[in-house]
């Protein structure tokens, strides 16, 4: 079963945050109370109430003109889940026909800190008041319903793609070779290993995040 | 727009300037990318480095209120390297046109200036005509009188190095960008303007936008797929309520306002419908009285007849010279001759330039009628921040309304397609839909002066039937606004017949002898026989250009692209075959494609074809426009407050035909070293407007908490301000507290060898949501308009910034 996976074009993404506020919006998580503190990213990291955002990182390039990346960051859903390491009865589980990772209630017998250092990109949350673990579930919900994924169906750009892995990892492909004339850095992170694959233009620089540790 | 949101993906080379598209429209970056999948490249200029400017292909920065002379510069270019498209700007546009002898400009200033009125006298502008008055031309374009070699003589004081000395923009970006966009100007290449309120809210607006047009005109990309001048409305139906007459001059369908001195309908009709001499110009507003009259026919039913005017006595007139524009307005209430307001889904307290007069002005009233979704900084202004509660008289009533998914009925958007929308549910509580409470509004007081009152023939006599069993009925009101036939009528001509009653097909159906009626004459054609053309879903794109003709409606006639017929050459053929809008197929097929800008065989047809531009007398576009305020062709003024001493392109230092408020509440600086720093006004992705819908919604504020002044690292240095910190904004009308953001997207500018700052605010916050949130930047802004339209110059003003 290849599943299913997600493509996020960092190159078409303009940071409106529509996938930021349709997560809360679908999975009803709270609004958190923010400041600004010198930057439009907000709230400052994910939590038990914030499932993915968009990050900004600015900067001057080597002719000394600006930049602003954009990288809207959620679970990779890796294909081997480092955060199902201390797994034993089931609390974290791979959806056998998308290849979702879901978090069940039963997380919160779990080890948060342990699950957290297994993940290499620093997602797992816990909701401060039920103790559970969170993150990004894919919107399986959704998708057993045959919609898209509340985040990529919010996306007006086109930066989001959802559908079956082989047909998204064509499309990366594809796009990476257009990008690469213009950009030679361009690539598909961890294509191989994730389900939710960031196609980046500069990635050392400019997405560290992206990457993963 | 002249063309549509879809429309932008046939672009080869869209430019962004005097908006923000990534940030205000999210959505039209779905076609901008469309568009550059297909090799299409994204141009972005703005004073800030935006989410725009992140994903565009080439960015450059101007200083705020200086593009007149960025874009007089890419016109010398154009004429300099004879980039332009001769067959299109010779044949439809009046580049050929002869200009008369009393026309002339000396140092900023045109022909015909009154400095005490500050006014121009048109008549000096005036282009040669014959005794028939058809208009005098050089095909040639080489007659030194003609628009074409004025234009190149006016432009070319625009040069590379003076431009970049008044805008700050280093002259080799500006060169790329001029090359970018005139490698447009071949048949095969089009390019599009995506423009918003960063080129109106100027007190040059107006003519920004001509300078843009005139730049289309000469490249040829008007009536063109993925060309044209395309306006990105700030609200989803701004189009609408424009097209509808939200403002003072017109009528509904741009029909204008009457004045006072037009004492009758024969009067009025005769001044605004316009007369061509030449045989071949359609002259479509030489149907002027058949819109009018059937608007009035709509108003009054059978109360309008012939024997008195369709009742054109009943409807207000504007006094001669008198300007009714919001800026005026507010001043007028400030200085306590209007009394009572209705505040109808707008929020003056923090949507105004100079807020603090609106909001001063507002405790002038006795009463305030405030209809929004939730409180705001208008309705509550009386327990503002500065006000003293017991002091105020002004009674305020809150009347809750419904939001857009609540209530059924049509919006217009950027592109001028109507589109339907059924209700998604019911007003919460007491809210009721905008319709409804007009209806109950107007019931009550047609009651009471059924009774009798000064002047109740209008009130009276309104035709006022829009219920069905008692409530607000969306469809009877969209059947008025097109129109109906009141009586049988034939039309010989065309072969048609209709009964009384049957719906009026289209605008040429309508007639001056009050046989039809119509709300609006340009959307006549929206809801026929045939249906609501608006609830159409047609998915069809037979041209693969996006035009999809069978989904809603759009004005005129469901006409996608607007002057389609310059798209083709004088044979009917079009300039790019690979994107034909439309084509001529012969005599009897006629024209293929979008709906034509009327079906008249092309230009070379000598005896049967109209020119391309129905809407202008002569039938050409106009590059050179003599109907502006302030000048038929633009020119660059410094903005009312600027950071330099001089303008660099004459001693005319503003626009000087703009009208500058002298009361206690206007003050402005001019040149002023306690406020050195240029300041702009935007908005956010995260807000919508003032916030009044989306300060309250939790999942937003969260994004965009607090308001905030973006600043350049060099600024930020200089006043010892860190990321993050308190700053204090002020100009010469107000302060306010803002979190900084210190940012390498904000640059100095080098303008004429000295440094100069700029800032910019969002104008998306205010007191009474959230707590912490912080006001409006328009407490900042002057209360100066555009010389045509009076839209206030939020875009470009002066201010500090300091260290809180």
């Amino acid at each position: 079963m290849s599943g299913k996976s997600i493509l996020v074009d960092t190159s078409k993404c303009t940071a409106c945050r529509g996938c930021q506020v349709a997560c809360k919006q679908w999975n009803q998580l709270e609004g958190t109370k923010t400041k600004n503190v010198g930057s439009y990213e907000n709230p400052q990291d994910l939590s038990g109430q914030t499932w993915k955002i968009v990050r900004f990182t600015e900067g001057k390039n080597g002719s000394g003109k600006a930049y602003w990346h954009f990288f809207s960051e959620q679970c990779r859903h890796c294909l081997t889940p480092g955060c199902m390491a201390e797994v034993e009865k089931g609390e974290i589980v791979q959806d056998e026909k998308t290849g979702a990772v879901v978090y069940t209630p039963k997380t919160k017998d779990l080890d948060f800190k342990a699950t957290l250092e297994g993940c290499p990109y620093n997602i797992p949350r816990k909701n401060e008041k039920s103790g559970v673990l969170v993150k990004c579930t894919m919107c399986l919900d959704r998708v057993q319903a045959d919609l898209l994924p509340a985040c990529v169906k919010s996306c007006p750009t086109g930066a989001m793609q959802f559908g079956d892995r082989d047909a998204i990892l064509a499309a990366a492909e594809k796009r990476v070779a257009e990008l690469k004339k213009t950009n030679p850095k361009a690539e598909a992170i961890n294509a191989d290993d994730v389900r939710v694959i960031y196609l980046v233009v500069d990635p050392k620089k400019c997405y560290s995040l992206a990457a993963g540790k | 727009m002249t063309n549509h949101w879809i429309d932008i993906k046939n672009s080869d080379c869209i430019l962004i300037t005097g908006s923000n598209a990534a940030e205000n429209h999210p959505i039209s970056m779905k076609w901008v990318e469309k568009a550059r999948e297909n090799g299409a490249k994204l141009i972005s200029v703005d004073p800030r480095f935006t989410r725009t400017s992140a994903v565009a292909d080439f960015y450059t920065a101007l200083r705020s209120g200086t593009d007149i002379a960025f874009l007089g510069g890419m016109l010398n270019y154009i004429i300099e390297n004879e980039k332009y498209f001769k067959d299109y700007a010779a044949n439809y546009t009046n580049a050929s046109f002869i200009i008369g002898d009393k026309f002339k400009f000396e140092d900023g200033l045109f022909a015909g200036y009154d400095p005490k009125k500050r006014k121009y006298d048109k008549s000096f502008w005036g282009l040669k005509r014959d005794s028939k008055g058809v208009a005098e031309r050089d095909l040639t374009l080489k007659n030194p009188r003609c628009v074409f070699q004025l234009l190149k003589e006016h432009y070319s004081r625009y040069t590379l190095e003076k431009v970049s000395g008044i805008t700050g923009t280093p002259v080799d970006d500006l060169k790329k960008v001029y090359e970018m966009y005139a490698s447009t100007g071949t048949k095969d290449k089009v390019g599009t303007i995506m423009y918003a309120m960063g080129w109106t809210q100027h007190t040059v607006g107006t003519q920004n936008i001509r300078t843009m047009a005139i730049i289309q005109l000469l490249l040829g990309n008007i009536g063109m797929a993925g060309g044209g001048v395309n306006a990105l409305r700030g609200e989803s139906n701004v189009q609408g309520s424009t097209d509808h007459c939200i403002l003072y001059h017109i009528w509904p369908g741009y029909l204008k306002t009457p004045k006072a001195s037009q004492a009758t309908l024969a009067a009025y009709n005769t001044k605004y419908t316009p007369k061509t001499g030449d045989p071949i110009s359609a002259n479509w507003w030489g149907n002027y009285p058949k819109y009018s009259v059937s608007m009035l026919k709509s108003f009054f039913g059978d109360k309008a007849t012939k024997k008195n005017d369709f009742g054109y006595s009943w409807l207000p007139k504007l006094d001669d010279g008198v300007n009714y524009s919001w800026l005026n307005l507010f001043d007028t209430m400030y200085n306590g001759t209007i009394k009572g307001f209705f505040a109808w889904g707008m929020n003056p307290a923090c949507s105004g330039a100079n807020a603090n007069k609106n909001r001063q002005a507002l405790a002038k009233l006795d009463w305030l009628v405030n209809v929004n979704l939730f409180d705001n900084e208008t309705g509550s202004f009386w327990k503002g921040p500065g006000m003293d509660p017991k002091k105020i008289k002004t009674e305020v009533f809150m009347l809750p309304c419904a939001a857009s998914v609540e209530k059924e009925g049509s919006i217009t958007n950027s592109g001028r397609w109507a589109q339907w929308r059924y209700k998604a549910g019911n007003p919460a509580g007491d809210s009721k839909p905008d319709g409804e409470i007009m209806t109950d509004l107007m019931n009550a007081i047609k009651k009471v002066y059924a009774k009798g009152g000064k002047f109740p023939e209008p009130i009276v006599n309104l035709k006022w039937d829009y219920t069905t069993k008692g409530t607000f009925d969306s469809h009877k009101v969209a059947k008025e606004i097109n129109g109906y036939f009141l009586e049988d009528v034939e039309f010989k001509k065309k072969g048609k017949k209709f009964k009384k009653g049957d719906l009026v097909p289209s605008f040429a159906y309508l007639k001056d002898d009050g046989s039809t009626s119509s709300g609006n004459w340009l959307y006549c054609n929206s809801y026929t026989n045939k249906g609501n053309m608006m609830a159409r879903r047609g998915k069809d794109d037979p041209t693969g250009l996006g035009l999809y003709s069978g989904w809603s409606w759009c004005w005129p006639v469901n006409r996608r692209i607007i002057y389609n017929r310059a798209s083709v050459d004088l044979n009917g053929n079009p300039w790019n075959p690979k994107r034909p809008v439309v084509k001529w197929t012969g005599p009897k097929t006629k024209w293929v494609g979008d709906v034509p800008d009327g079906g008249w065989p092309p230009m070379s047809n000598a005896e049967k074809t109209k020119r391309p531009f129905i809407m202008k007398p002569d039938g050409v576009a106009s590059v050179f426009g003599p109907g502006r305020a302030d000048g038929p062709f633009p020119e660059h003024y410094e903005p009312l407050e600027s950071p330099v001493a001089k303008n660099a392109m004459s001693s005319q230092f503003n626009n000087p035909a703009i009208k500058i408020f002298d009361g206690p509440m206007d003050p402005f600086a001019k040149n002023d070293p306690k406020f050195p720093v240029v300041a702009t006004t935007y908005r956010v992705t995260e807000h919508w407007q003032t916030g009044v819908l989306t300060r309250w919604q939790p999942w937003l504020i969260e994004t965009q908490p607090q308001l905030f002044v973006e600043i350049s690292e060099e600024l930020a240095k200089e006043r010892g301000i860190k990321n993050g910190e308190p700053a204090k904004v002020t100009s010469a009308r107000g302060e306010v507290a803002a979190v900084a953001i210190v940012t390498t997207r904000f640059r100095p500018f080098k303008v004429a060898g000295k440094t100069v700052h700029q800032v910019g605010l969002p104008w998306c916050f205010g007191w009474v949501t959230p707590k912490d949130g912080g006001d409006s930047a328009n407490l900042l802004s002057p209360n100066v308009g555009d010389a045509n339209t009076m839209i206030p110059e939020t875009k470009a003003f002066m201010v500090n910034v300091e260290k809180a």
